[in-house]
């Protein structure tokens, strides 16, 4: 786990304060507004509060104080001060929404980003690129999401980028982003999802334009075909032993999909949607038994033999 | 006593059953029991039994969350148990004990004997008890629920929850909301019919018109729950397809069904606690209620706005800009008869003469500590930050301070202010006092640090989490005022259990208070009255103490 750690040094730190894009400042800028205007009402209650103990607790001396029911004036006070911060949040709010969430009308989607249980698959519209967990987005350009589901409700949260927006199962729904800065930003599912809802982070690498072209190209391309004999026997039995069921690779014979898409796997820095660092020794122990490293996780446990498992991890850890 | 006295004690049309026969035949005088009063005293300990339950459960979350990529738990038990945590809490804990100190105090309060429906008081009762214990025996059925206490769809489909606990949630969930719902007819008919007779609206304790209200909330926002209920266990057990979108159905449509009662449902479980309050804080600062009338109207506002705001639980659902700014409007403006409460407790209080019983500090922590939660609901009403910031831990900080610094906090300030009335038995006020102050710091510390933890980026109903930068202090602080608000509910039970064993006797009227549940003895009869004070004023017991001060005697002192 070491090395996670340093892993996650590099991550801007997951808070709605570090805004990468406009749609997060925008957030931020109503958000401080009203954190002024709640700040005032409480110190104002606490105030009054505590004025009141000290002043008015009971004296030992002294029969009932002066009965008094009410008094329009300040009832009316009571309700028009508050009346007047509504208004003004309720317009601010409506602004700062015409700004983030724009009509999408017919813009294409830039990214297809699909929740699964437990695990997000992106894929890059226009190339043949598919990748899981961790999502490139290429800096400076706004970018329509759309989000999708294909089991249960997920939601994609990235503090970074501000918005939240639900994955729900036969609805397309989608999200507006601008990333501002390259860099790695984490963010994670927010939608109660099952049984690994707590280990599907996110992890979106935000790159220059020309960077993200390259990373493009390269994910667009097929598997090579392993160089070692020990991958390529692990190639062989990642068709026999039903691997290829559920997970595609490129350029094989592997074309499931009910699992993460595998053709550049090596290429990732982190696996099970961000729960460790991509290792071979990681992986390994993964397929050793994948209820006990992802309790519930839909990955079946092979009972694999030694050879197999160090074939299959030769053969994953080199699919850059 | 004064000639006036000699009134007509309202009461069931049938004899009281159960009148003639001798209250003294232990458990099964219980069991059999239509008085309204043992029938409340039920409730508020199936209450505490609910509470330690939820207790514990929620002491193991906090135990797993307390490190970062801790152990402990499985994902599978964690699911469980805040599922069961969270249902628990409000189904079986807050709602019993609203309910329990409304069946005690409704007819008291009004000078009547007993509720309209005696009989249909001891269904409603049981039938809480019994779906409590069906949501239980799920455990041994085969697994709890754990898909959350709202349960989304798809999530409450059988083939991603395909242990039996949704089924018992459903049907736990809807025994003890039919008992709900005829508990609510039965309290507004009591309201309207048998006051006592000269006990006009304007004269009906603050508590009573709050029930009242709470009860037309319960009838209008219940049915939709109970469909929904339904709905589900036709979708597991007959395979309907009501929320599979694959069959044709929308996950969606139970969110709607569901906030459509959920939202009401929070002010079900605020509005009785506006209405203890309101009888507390006049009681303590030797002063009326400031703006009767404006409690009164506040709280009809928030009954009819409450089924217009549930989409902003569901702002992150793509419903589209227009659809959320509707619901942003509404729900922003909720906020507004709400909040100004606060202000009317605080301008009560001002120019009085406050007395610090257990109660009454449990009034003003709650004057600061829901001022905490109402400030952070209102950020959900405001569509951009609830996008940040719904569904992380700011919300689960947010509905505890609701659920807790207002519920809560109600209910144990009721809990010291009634209980002399309820057992001729006085809780002790200086261990109470400690109580008092370890529940007050162990809230705090446990929730106050969550909404930072939000803010930072930490999802809600995760069973563990990454060694992000300040995530695992947090846990810890809030872990550890778990601990401290558990110990806190242990010295309440000690407390409890010392009064009713040894408790000194208490007075019929200890806290020189205003309405009649006073002017009977401690406890009262089996009979509530022999005959009632005169009402002519929202403080009848205080008019009557003090005939040259009485409120209906006196030149308004209103509007100036």
């Amino acid at each position: 786990m070491n090395n996670f750690s340093v892993l996650l040094s590099r991550f801007t730190d997951p808070t709605v304060l570090n805004t990468a894009s406009p749609q997060a400042e925008q957030i931020r800028s109503i958000g401080n507004g009203f954190l002024i205007a709640a700040t005032g009402i409480f110190l104002l209650v606490l105030v009054l509060t505590i004025v009141i103990v000290v002043r008015f607790r009971s004296k030992t001396t002294g029969g009932e104080p002066r009965q008094i029911a009410g008094n329009r004036k300040l009832e009316i006070l009571m309700v028009g001060v508050p009346m007047l911060l509504v208004i003004v949040f309720f317009f601010w709010s409506l602004h700062t929404m015409s700004a983030i969430m724009p009509p999408v009308s017919d813009h294409p989607a830039d990214v297809v980003i699909t929740g699964h249980q437990w695990w997000w698959q992106a894929d890059y519209k226009g190339t043949k690129a598919v990748t899981a967990n961790e999502i490139h987005l290429p800096v400076g350009k706004p970018l329509l999401l759309q989000l999708n589901s294909a089991d249960v409700i997920h939601d994609w949260w990235v503090p970074a980028f501000g918005a939240k927006m639900d994955m729900i199962p036969g609805t397309n729904n989608n999200l507006w982003v601008t990333v501002k800065r390259p860099g790695i930003y984490e963010g994670t599912c927010s939608e109660f999802c099952g049984k690994q809802h707590a280990w599907m982070r996110i992890r979106v690498i935000a790159q220059t334009p020309d960077e993200y072209h390259k990373w493009l190209i390269t994910q667009s391309t097929d598997a090579v075909k392993p160089a070692d004999s020990v991958a390529l026997a692990g190639e062989v039995l990642f068709g026999k032993a039903s691997c290829s069921s559920c997970h595609s690779i490129r350029g094989s014979d592997a074309n499931g999909s009910e699992g993460p898409d595998l053709t550049h796997f090596a290429s990732r820095q982190t696996m099970l949607s961000g729960m460790m660092a991509n290792t071979p020794a990681n992986v390994k122990r993964w397929l050793t038994d994948p209820q006990k490293v992802k309790p519930g996780a839909h990955m079946p446990r092979f009972i694999f033999n030694k050879d197999s498992l160090n074939a299959l991890t030769a053969y994953l850890s080199q699919l850059k | 006593m004064s000639e006036e006295t000699d009134l007509n004690v309202p009461e069931p049309t049938q004899s009281i059953p159960g009148l003639g026969v001798s209250n003294n035949q232990g458990l099964l005088q219980w069991i059999s029991s239509v008085d309204h009063k043992q029938i409340g005293i039920m409730y508020l300990w199936l209450s505490l039994l609910f509470l330690v339950i939820g207790g514990i459960e929620i002491m193991l979350v906090r135990t797993q969350l307390a490190v970062p990529n801790n152990d402990f738990l499985g994902p599978e038990a964690y699911n469980q148990l805040f599922t069961m945590h969270g249902t628990t809490m409000i189904f079986f804990v807050l709602t019993p004990a609203i309910f329990g100190f409304a069946t005690y105090f409704v007819p008291l309060m009004i000078g009547a004997n007993d509720m309209a429906f005696p009989r249909l008081n001891a269904l409603s009762f049981w039938m809480t008890f019994f779906g409590g214990f069906l949501l239980y025996f799920s455990f041994l059925a085969g697994g709890a629920p754990d898909a959350g206490w709202f349960n989304y769809a798809p999530l409450n489909q059988y083939n991603y929850s395909s242990s039996p606990g949704i089924n018992y949630y459903c049907s736990g969930l809807l025994l003890s909301g039919i008992g709900t719902v005829t508990a609510s007819v039965n309290f507004i008919v009591t309201i309207l019919k048998y006051r006592v007779n000269d006990m006009g609206l304007k004269q009906m304790p603050l508590f009573v018109w709050m029930i009242l209200i709470n009860s037309f909330l319960v009838l209008a926002a219940f049915p939709s729950l109970n469909a929904a209920l339904v709905m589900v266990l036709l979708d597991r057990q007959l395979h309907a397809h009501f929320f599979n979108a694959v069959g044709g159905g929308s996950a969606i449509l139970w969110q709607h069904l569901f906030w459509l009662f959920g939202h009401p449902e929070v002010y079900i479980l605020i509005l009785p606690i506006f209405g203890i309050f309101s009888e507390i804080f006049p009681v303590f600062s030797r002063k009326p209620i400031f703006g009767y009338g404006f409690v009164v109207g506040s709280g009809i506002a928030i009954a009819l706005l409450a089924f217009g705001v549930w989409v902003h639980h569901m702002f992150a659902t793509g419903l589209g800009n227009t659809v959320n700014n509707f619901f942003a409007a509404s729900s922003l403006l909720i906020g507004v008869p709400t909040g100004v409460k606060i202000f009317n407790w605080l301008a009560t209080m001002w120019g009085g003469s406050i007395k610090f019983s257990v109660a009454m500090l449990f009034g003003i922590a709650f004057l600061v500590e829901f001022t905490i939660g109402g400030l952070s609901g209102v950020s959900f009403a405001i569509v951009p930050i609830d996008w940040q910031l719904t569904d992380t831990y700011y919300v689960v900080a947010h509905l505890h301070y609701v659920f807790i610094g207002g519920s809560l906090f109600g209910l144990l300030s009721g809990l010291f202010y009634w209980f002399p009335k309820m057992s001729g038995r006085v809780l002790d006020e200086r261990s109470g006092r400690w109580f008092f102050w370890l529940f007050v710091v162990g809230f705090n510390t446990t929730f106050l640090v969550q909404h930072a933890l939000g803010a930072m980026g930490m999802a809600r109903r995760v069973y563990t989490y990454p060694d992000l930068p300040g995530w695992g202090i947090l846990n810890f602080i809030s872990t550890a005022g778990g601990f401290l608000m558990a110990i806190a509910v242990g010295l309440l039970i000690y407390i409890l259990v010392r009064a009713v064993r040894s408790g000194s006797k208490a007075e019929n009227d200890p806290w020189d208070a205003n309405t009649l549940e006073w002017t009977t003895t401690s406890p009262p009869n089996l009979k509530n009255f022999e005959q009632v004070i005169p009402v002519k004023s929202t403080r009848p017991f205080r008019d009557y103490k003090r005939p040259d001060d009485a409120d209906w005697n006196r030149k308004e002192e209103y509007g100036k």
